[in-house]
């Protein structure tokens, strides 16, 4: 028993992530009618603004320690942080611990930036074009940014740990221990995903943008305009994707290509949960988690070989066979 | 009125066989010139760095390019000579290879066998690289050193731990300086034996392709011989990133031991997760829970940050060795580009040192005289004491480094401490030892 609820905890923390991708997917599908290959690479981004911000809360002073040799057999440089050396040891290395959180506040504002220049700048050129010619722009767009990320960083993972506060084990009921950043991000998601949808549903802006999903041409008729709340839509689904990467770094230390091995996860995520639908998204998300955090376990494995490598896409053939428009899907789109 | 027997069937069938005539590459086909593939003419000799420039171990394949390019410049005589002046072998002059410069050219492997092997042909065909060395990966290796025996050039192996490399894939024209899984193997147990105890229950998780499959082999018999109970060994697909759905499972296996034969960010990524799930404050069966990486890497060490700390595992060789052919080296790399090598960086300058020493000795660069002075070929001064290189299997024999991430580490490279230097006896085997049976090394191919 004990082991089924670590599954279910393992996909509801795995469906998080693909959710909270898979959201802002789906909102830039709903809103432009755009199908962003390049989403995956928001969510590496944010998981970067992790790291960036741990390299500039770690920038140092070097001094000499002449009773210390380097591996040259030159006196020891020995580094500092100067946020130890202005606040005090004890205050600065608090500072550095929880760098993660703090990267959530220098994430939102960058991620909502890197979304405007992208839309603006790039993917506004391809609203009229065929679905195949967004596809290879965001690709490739993709494909660049993971580039320019490695030429900065390196191709080796590069650890963000979680505050120490939160990096232990929890016991939860029934003795099961299970990760406290685990929880903290499975937390954290259900607190995006809702704060998106309450956004959506009671907000003037909101119901604008709704309106705009459902028939843009009208609402473009009774004089608003509609663009410019679909290109904030935009920043606002790349400042998701940023959170979520962000916050999954102390998971698995963030590095150049993780944006790629969640984004063809986060399409089918898309699919199954319905092409355009929010809640269908979000539901797919958590769905996928735990069917393939199941289908990981021994007893899957030696049952069906090579069941956890083709779980989700398996799901997405019956889905699709049985019901083109996805789980939660609107009739006629995509089917 | 005269008749020809000329049809456009005719034709269309004529041009085809005169096409394929023209497109077969050269390297497969018999050259009445040269003695051998790529034979040097001109006053240099081109060399084929194959290393991963893209990809997941581009980090790896920078520091073995760096280490080349090191190597070609002590060869031509620039530089402090770094382990030439500590090599036991003094053949080489500093004046090339056989009087001849040496050059180089590069290609990225991207960690992807097709890839690699692509590199390498083009390498071979259009730059007439003579040898070929490099790489992160055992699939790779193993795809390449099957290309350059077709080809006719020796294939000096880099980073390539799986048994099968010198095992069931061997080849003629290929050698390997870096240890292999069965090594790791024999080095670790006595050591986990001291650490852990004899009684003890192993859990493994195991990367999906030739290296794990071979390294989990290995590790498994090492351990059972010792009294280690194997509780399961799961598969893990090497594209996984979240290892927490397989981690879950050891919780209540009742194993006490976690083997993660993962490399690269497998590693970083599974270990992290196993650190996470409290695994290394666990108790189990009155012991403590212990993890086991037995193949380490620095660079990978540092992916694997705080997490590193205490793990126990092996490694080819590492800068703090004090011998002086290493210390040579560390001086000579740490110089001109400020960080001590990696342990890839060692094996690839090593091998070209070895590969240009063995031209040397032998008077040409003929595949198959480099070959035969390469085999049985004894030497030290390269940084892991006095080593053979097999004639058997082309296989290097020499001491093998047990290593645990440093407590508390005085820089950012000082990540492992050397816990114990593996006598090269301890970690030889049979030729015919069935973890490396089904192969042949076959003939020597000099290519024309």
């Amino acid at each position: 028993m004990d082991a089924i609820i670590l599954q279910i905890l393992n996909g509801l923390d795995k469906g998080s992530a693909y959710a909270l991708i898979a959201l802002g997917l789906t909102l830039i599908f709903g809103t432009l009618g755009v199908v962003n290959f390049a989403h995956g690479a928001l969510f590496m981004i944010g998981a970067f603004c992790a790291v960036f911000v741990q390299r500039v809360l770690t920038l140092s002073v070097e001094t000499v320690d002449p009773t210390k040799t380097d591996f040259l057999g030159n006196p020891l440089k020995v580094k500092t942080p100067y946020v130890e050396n202005w606040f005090g040891h004890d205050f600065g290395s608090a500072i550095i611990d929880w760098s993660v959180p703090l990267s959530v506040l220098f994430c939102i504002p960058v991620m909502v930036l890197i979304g405007f220049v992208m839309e603006r700048g790039l993917i506004k050129h391809f609203y009229k074009r065929e679905h195949a010619d967004q596809i290879l722009v965001t690709f490739g767009l993709a494909i660049v940014l993971q580039e320019v990320i490695k030429a900065f960083y390196g191709a080796n993972p590069i650890q963000t740990p979680a505050p120490e506060m939160l990096s232990g084990v929890a016991t939860l009921a029934g003795g099961i221990v299970y990760p406290v950043w685990r929880i903290v991000y499975f937390c954290f998601a259900a607190l995006i995903i809702g704060g998106v949808f309450a956004f959506l549903q009671f907000t003037t802006f909101g119901m604008v943008v709704r309106a705009g999903m459902a028939d843009r041409e009208t609402v473009g008729l009774l004089g608003i305009n509609i663009d410019r709340r679909f290109t904030i839509m935009f920043g606002m689904a790349a400042a998701v994707a940023g959170l979520a990467g962000v916050m999954y770094g102390p998971i698995n230390a963030p590095n150049y290509h993780m944006g790629m091995d969640f984004l063809v996860l986060s399409f089918v995520v898309v699919v199954v949960g319905g092409m355009g639908s929010l809640p269908g998204a979000v539901a797919a998300g958590f769905l996928l988690g735990i069917l393939e955090s199941f289908a990981s376990t021994t007893w899957a494995t030696t049952t069906i070989p090579g069941i956890n490598q083709i779980i989700i896409y398996l799901v997405a053939i019956i889905i699709l066979l049985t019901r083109p428009r996805g789980l939660l899907g609107k009739k006629g789109v995509m089917e | 009125m005269s008749k020809t027997n000329l049809t456009r069937r005719g034709v269309l069938k004529s041009g085809a066989v005169a096409g394929a005539g023209v497109a077969l590459p050269t390297i497969f086909t018999a050259s009445s010139a040269a003695a051998y593939t790529n034979e040097p003419t001109g006053g240099t000799v081109t060399l084929g760095f194959n290393v991963p420039q893209t990809g997941p171990y581009a980090d790896e394949g920078a520091d073995e390019l760096r280490a080349y390019e090191l190597a070609v410049e002590h060869l031509n005589g620039g530089g402090d000579g770094g382990m030439m002046n500590t090599f036991s072998s003094k053949a080489l002059k500093g004046n090339g290879i056989l009087g001849k410069k040496v050059e180089y050219v590069t290609g990225d492997t991207q960690t992807k066998s097709d890839a690699a092997r692509a590199s390498a042909k083009s390498m071979i065909e259009k730059d007439g690289a003579i040898m070929i060395t490099g790489g992160s990966s055992s699939g790779v290796a193993v795809a390449v050193q099957g290309l350059c025996q077709e080809a006719g050039v020796i294939f000096m192996a880099g980073l390539t731990h799986s048994n099968d490399t010198t095992g069931k894939d061997k080849k003629a024209n290929g050698f390997r300086h870096f240890f292999n899984g069965y090594m790791s193997a024999a080095a670790l147990a006595p050591v986990l034996k001291n650490l852990y105890g004899t009684d003890r229950k192993a859990y493994h998780l195991t990367a999906d392709y030739t290296w794990g499959w071979t390294q989990q082999e290995s590790i498994a018999a090492a351990t059972e011989a010792m009294g280690w109970e194997t509780v399961n060994n799961v598969l893990t697909p090497l594209a996984a990133t979240d290892f927490s759905s397989y981690i879950a499972p050891v919780l209540n296996s009742g194993a006490d031991v976690l083997v993660l034969n993962h490399y690269g960010g497998n590693m970083v990524n599974s270990l992290t997760n196993a650190v996470q799930f409290g695994l290394r404050n666990k108790q189990v069966n009155g012991k403590n829970f212990e993890i086991v990486v037995p193949l380490f890497s620095r660079l990978m060490a540092r992916g694997a940050g705080e997490n590193i700390k205490g793990i126990v595992g092996s490694t080819n060789w590492h800068w703090s060795l004090q011998d002086e052919g290493s210390k040579a080296f560390v001086k000579s790399f740490g110089t001109k580009y400020g960080f001590p090598p990696s342990q890839a960086a060692h094996t690839c300058y090593v091998q070209t040192l070895l590969y240009a020493d063995a031209c040397e000795r032998a008077g040409s660069f003929n595949p198959c005289a480099v070959g035969e002075a390469l085999e049985g070929f004894e030497f030290d001064g390269m940084g892991n004491g006095p080593t053979l290189y097999r004639a058997d299997d082309h296989q290097c024999f020499k001491d093998v480094l047990v290593v645990k991430g440093k407590e508390n580490p005085t820089s950012e490279f000082d990540l492992l401490e050397v816990v114990e230097v593996t006598p090269a006896a301890q970690v030889t085997y049979a030729p015919d030892h069935p973890m490396f049976a089904g192969g042949s090394l076959g003939t020597c191919n000099p290519g024309a």
